[in-house]
């Protein structure tokens, strides 16, 4: 059970208005992602559900209890923090089993869960160490652990991969994941990351300045941004967006086209334009493309190794089917 | 400093520092070592030459020697508990976001800008003395008969001017140390289910055990020579003879160069000793 209902929850901070009203629900068992440029709200917003801020107005529900002024320790909400705020003077063991010890659970009870998350994060090994002395993945998995053992309602998010490297930060992902499908629990999942957003979520909220732009699936998303903002912010590399006598001709005020959906030609394309940048990836190619007259940059995508350089002109072609239209205020167009 | 030479070179530049300190250190410490085997009475014939161990043995033998030690652990002991509970409490309170924050700050930390001197006439003659003071005019207002703080509480007097005058040096201390608390531990700990009397025992303590170690190691150097204090109120009387006030009174009521010096060897040996228990139940701290 985890279903979390906000209903017309808003947040000021002194005269500055975090998060105007909004509404959201959040099924139990759901993944679901808050995603948005930074200081737009998405901290704010988990901690609001955590209870670690009051809100200024509205309420809020989990399972159909009303949990607006319900302390954060009984609301049976786990969250791990970007700095994950383990307990420094503390070892692994006691670290996990904190939470265990406040809520009065027997002591045979804490070691049988202490050992199974253990051995599901690959800690065992590390159990009587020092925060101190481990990695930052390990100190990801301790945090993890310790809000694992509570078995919460539902797991909050903050940023947790934000401190990684890279290739630690593709595991941790998928190690998440893999949880998520195990526990079936609620979990939500703050990142300002979108390729988080899409390979992890069953469902993203796109937030901008505290507004909620979209909610939906990933490929909801990606396939039909309710806005340009949206179409902009998910999808990688960006969406161009290009506005002018080129939108006026689908009868728009702009068009976007993502990168992967435009064919490179040698010649007889719909537009031209002279590489400025090459990137090769080896599985992609993707140009950055000036002077084909429609606004700055275009991006392109193309699939595996294709050899143009820094000055070639190219040929380019939309396809057709897969032109995004907005209107002035920047709202889909069906 | 990786390399041979940058440590070759950093020895050097330190080296007049240190020649200086231990000059510092070491002249004094052997003039007295050398005046506690001599019988010198500056009064009484001067120097009247090598008498062995003679003044430490009537040092330790005198009947004022062990009140003098247990009055002086009395003191140290009494101020370390009073300031590091209040400072910690303070300490709590002053990092809680307030009105006028700045200027309570300043206020909690003014008496330690007020001379010892100073501050143990004013508590003697405003607050302690047993016709004009405040407390006398405060158990008077409740119909009770005034205190003689100084005679009768002489001890505990002392503890609390002392206390008085060491104990923002102690909030100050842990007041920035509770400043540089990661409040996500707190955070994550109330998640936890920690209620605020089991945050500040699991978390806030731990974090502050350090600096309650600094502190505690540094009022303990100050409060073993406590003097000022006790001259200026108690003269030394009604147990209040600390083994510093002992050893002045050799030296210059009884003009006894010899036995003073004997005496303060023994409250080197007695500091000596103060410090390795502190760095013994203490000191684990500093190097986690
Ligand atoms: N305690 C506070 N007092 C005043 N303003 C605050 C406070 N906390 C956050 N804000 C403001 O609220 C806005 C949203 O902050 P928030 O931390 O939720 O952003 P975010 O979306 O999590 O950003 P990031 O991705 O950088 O973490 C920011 O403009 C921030 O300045
Ligand atoms: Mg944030």
């Amino acid at each position: 059970m985890g279903q979390i209902i906000l209903e017309k929850v808003s947040k000021t901070f002194g005269d500055v208005e975090v998060i105007p009203p909004l509404d959201l629900t959040i099924e139990d068992g759901e993944f679901t992602v808050f995603v948005g440029p930074s200081g737009c709200g998405k901290s704010t917003l988990l901690r609001l559900i955590a209870g670690l801020e009051d809100m200024t107005s509205g309420t809020l529900k989990i399972d159909g209890v009303d949990a607006t002024h319900v302390p954060p320790a009984k609301r049976g909400l786990a969250m791990v923090f970007q700095s994950y705020a383990l307990y420094p003077h503390m070892s692994v063991r006691k670290n996990i089993a904190f939470p265990m010890r406040m809520a009065g659970v027997d002591k045979a009870e804490q070691d049988r869960r202490i050992e199974q998350a253990a051995a599901a994060l690959n800690l065992t090994d590390y159990l009587e160490r020092r925060p101190g002395q481990l990695s930052g993945g390990q100190r990801q998995r301790v945090a993890i652990g310790r809000a694992i053992v509570r078995e919460p309602e539902a797991f909050l998010f903050d940023e947790p991969l934000s401190n990684l490297d890279a290739a630690l930060r593709v595991g941790m992902r998928l190690e998440i994941s893999e949880l998520h499908k195990r526990l079936e629990t609620t979990m939500i999942y703050v990142t300002h990351d979108q390729v988080e957003a899409m390979t992890m979520a069953d469902k993203i909220v796109v937030l901008r300045a505290g507004f909620i732009e979209q909610v939906g699936s990933p490929l909801e998303l990606y396939h039909k941004p309710r806005n340009s903002f949206v179409a902009g912010f998910i999808g990688s590399p960006k969406m161009n967006l290009i506005e002018g006598p080129e939108a006026a001709k689908h009868d728009a005020h702009s068009i976007g086209i993502r990168p992967e959906h435009i064919d490179v030609t040698d010649s007889g394309g719909q537009w031209q334009g002279k590489v400025a940048v090459a990137e090769h990836l080896g599985s992609d190619t993707f140009f950055h493309v000036h002077g084909t007259g429609l606004g700055e940059t275009l991006t392109v995508r193309a699939t595996g190794e294709v050899g143009y350089k820094h000055g070639d002109i190219i040929h380019l072609t939309p396809r057709a089917d897969q032109i995004h239209r907005f209107d002035a205020s920047g709202l889909r167009m069906e | 400093m990786a390399t041979q030479h940058s440590r070759s070179a950093a020895r050097l530049m330190m080296a007049p520092a240190v020649i200086l300190l231990l000059g510092w250190m070491l002249v004094p410490l052997t003039m007295t070592l050398f005046f506690s085997f001599k019988k010198y009475l500056p009064m009484r014939g001067g120097d009247l030459g090598w008498v062995g161990f003679d003044n430490y043995i009537r040092f330790v033998t005198s009947s004022a020697f062990w009140p003098s030690v247990t009055a002086t652990l009395v003191i140290v002991l009494g101020v370390l508990f009073i300031t590091v509970v209040f400072g910690v409490l303070l300490a709590i309170l002053l990092d809680q976001p307030m009105w006028g924050q700045g200027i309570v700050r300043i206020l909690v930390i003014a008496p330690f800008f007020v001379m010892p001197t100073v501050s143990a006439l004013v508590w003697k003659n405003m607050f302690m003395d047993p016709v004009n003071g405040l407390f006398a005019h405060l158990w008077q207002a409740f119909g009770l008969t005034p205190v003689e703080w100084l005679s009768q509480a002489s001890l505990g007097s002392i503890v609390m001017i002392v206390s008085w005058q060491w104990l923002p040096f102690a909030t100050l201390i842990l007041l920035t140390a509770i400043q540089s608390l990661d409040s996500e531990q707190l955070e994550a700990a109330e998640m936890d289910g920690a209620p605020a009397l089991s945050r500040f025992g699991f978390i806030t303590l731990p974090h502050l055990s350090r600096a309650i170690t600094i502190v505690v190691l540094i009022q303990t150097i100050f409060l073993l020579s406590i003097f000022a204090e006790i001259f200026v109120t108690t003269q030394g009387s009604f147990g209040t003879r600390t083994l510093t006030y002992l050893i002045y009174q050799r030296v210059l009521e009884s003009q006894n160069i010899g036995l003073g010096s004997a005496g303060g060897i023994y409250a080197v040996i007695l500091a000596n000793i103060m410090a390795v228990f502190l760095m013994r139940i203490v000191g684990k701290n500093l190097d986690a």
